[in-house]
């Protein structure tokens, strides 16, 4: 099954809003999608005989950078029974109030894979997933403040009142 | 912490209560980070009934090494030997995925010379067999047989003197460059591995009647910590652990990447021989057997470097190593069969001038292969745990990263 076919197979089922454009320059196109119905689209591609996409190969939670302003999640599903890859990406704009941090809907539902990428995605970047089961930091200590990976972190410079060389 | 909106605090919170619960009624119990048999620094938080596990709570992050933060301020080609230090049981095999993705980037993958890709694919087999070894010692040591352990570290031994002639180290090689290799192989090394290939191949018939066919090895592992094929796919496992579920699925054959299309090797896979399908046994038994393979495609590389691919002097590793590494924008995810499973390196590269990429995610085998536990650790003994962890065969410099 081609990319196109993939597009086409979402916009019957989901109506054209869910696919909000398309990246075809590098080696592996992407779809974007709609945010907020990520869960239903992966549980779609995953439960349809033409796709199968079993496997969640990655997750990679993305800071665009403090002048785009924008965090992303980006999906990398593989089929095994039919030997495909598929990239998604969705993305919403944020002003890293940490008060506010992104928030996307959480696919642990569908690909039990995700939840500890999720967790992970969560404690480096602080975005945070809408009905994750356990969204605890993952790699960090669960009282360490601030998101590492974000493009405008400062390193801490104490923990615990410990000097951090 | 000092964000006050409690929305992001609820689950920690949810964990601290149900520890606390189960403090009155079950048993908490820790075991590691000093745990030997939890294979490095992993700890587990233990709900326990008597000797039963009820509940398997893993707590990692004590070898986080910030590698993604790391290779967002260091070129790709600086960025390798940190790669190595991720899976550091089996450092070629990661540098090999990660440099294939940044060749591909770059577009040169087709101008590597067959040589170098032979030699490639030679030292991450050798890579491959010596983290297998280390898997099958370890796993009888959590099982209570000190011998094969003794006997798999004087073997890959001989794999680790081989490898630190060819690249000057014992462990963390930054042997395989962008473009090509650090050195071509040390004259004489394809006689020495060849030496050690038939050297090798006795041993783990013997390896096999102390450890594999032993009937308290088995009476241990069989049956135990059962992984049906769909939770397996459903957690993303990868590598031996999905294939002891009984799934031909092996990267080197579905993506054909390298020099694997013209090498002709097999695909173990669980069959439930001793017990039931994706078991602890078939886990153990498909590295076992993946060693085998993995000395037949070190035979035919050896063949192919010693003939039609022989060493001249004109041959020089480094000829194609790219002045810049300056890729277009673009993203792309690599994917590649470590040791483990399937190791994948996420690059995102925004700007035609710089040699640094803008994100890289790295994926992990051993991180999505140790999530499963959580779900295999429901349930059953502590000392049926201790099998199951082994089984896993997970590193983890890798999983924390």
């Amino acid at each position: 099954m081609s990319f196109d076919e993939i597009k086409l197979l979402l916009t019957d089922k989901f109506g054209d809003s869910i696919i909000t454009g398309e990246e075809r320059t590098g080696m592996q196109p992407a779809l974007l999608i709609e945010a907020d119905r990520i869960a239903d689209v992966c549980l779609e591609l995953r439960n349809n005989p033409r796709t199968y996409f079993d496997f969640l190969s990655c997750l990679s939670g993305v800071d665009y950078g403090v002048e785009a302003g924008r965090f992303g999640v980006v999906y990398h599903l593989s089929s095994i029974p039919y030997n495909l890859q598929l990239v998604l990406k969705i993305s919403k704009p944020n002003d890293r109030d940490l008060e506010e941090l992104p928030s996307f809907p959480s696919i642990t539902s569908v690909y039990r894979a995700s939840d500890w990428h999720e967790r992970e995605a969560y404690d480096m970047l602080g975005i945070y997933f809408e009905g994750h089961p356990d969204l605890r930091r993952l790699l960090m200590p669960d009282d360490w403040e601030g998101f590492p990976l974000r493009k405008d972190y400062a390193n801490a410079e104490y923990y615990k009142g410990i000097k951090i060389d | 912490m000092n964000i006050r909106n409690s929305k992001y605090s609820e689950a920690l919170e949810r964990y601290h209560k149900k520890i606390a619960d189960a403090a009155v009624e079950d048993m908490v119990l820790n075991m590691g980070p000093q745990h030997p048999s939890t294979h490095g620094v992993l700890r587990l938080e233990l709900i326990t009934d008597g000797e039963i596990v009820k509940e398997v709570i893993p707590h990692i992050g004590y070898l986080h090494r910030c590698f993604e933060k790391h290779a967002e301020s260091l070129t790709y080609q600086q960025t390798i030997p940190f790669t190595d230090r991720m899976d550091y049981l089996a450092s070629m095999n990661n540098s090999h995925a990660w440099v294939m993705g940044v060749e591909r980037m770059l577009g040169i993958d087709k101008d590597i010379p067959k040589r170098i890709e032979y030699i490639r694919v030679l030292v991450c087999e050798l890579n491959r067999i010596a983290s297998h070894l280390i898997a099958i010692g370890t796993y009888g040591i959590d099982i209570g047989a000190f011998t094969p352990f003794l006997w798999c570290f004087r073997d890959r031994e001989h794999i680790m003197g081989m490898l630190e002639w060819a690249s000057g180290s014992r462990m963390l090689y930054n042997y395989i460059w962008v473009g090509g290799l650090f050195y071509d192989l040390p004259v004489g090394f394809e006689e020495r591995c060849r030496e050690f290939v038939d050297y090798f191949k006795p041993k783990m018939v013997e390896l096999n009647r102390l450890l594999t066919d032993n009937q308290i090895f088995i009476s241990r592992t069989a049956n135990v910590g059962v992984l049906p094929l769909d939770v397996a796919i459903n957690y993303g496992c990868s590598g031996p652990v999905l294939r002891g579920s009984g799934l031909k699925y092996d990267l080197r054959r579905i993506d054909n990447y390298s020099a694997y299309p013209e090498l002709d090797f097999e695909i173990p896979i669980g069959t439930g021989k001793m017990g039931t399908t994706g078991d602890c046994w078939d886990r153990y038994k498909v590295r076992v057997d993946e060693v085998e393979e993995s000395l037949k495609i070190i035979s035919q590389c050896l063949d192919r470097l010693q003939k039609e691919l022989k060493r001249t002097p004109e041959f020089d590793p480094r000829a194609k190593l790219p002045r810049k590494l300056t890729p277009k924008p673009q993203d792309y995810y690599m994917r590649a069969e470590g040791t483990k499973g399937e190791l994948g390196f996420y690059f995102i590269h925004d700007s035609n001038r710089t040699e640094i990429p803008f994100r890289v995610k790295s994926r992990g085998p051993s991180f999505c292969n140790l999530s499963v536990l959580e779900e295999l650790g429901k349930g059953v003994l502590i000392a049926d745990l201790i099998a199951t962890i082994g089984s896993l065969d997970f590193v983890l410099g890798e999983v924390d990263r």
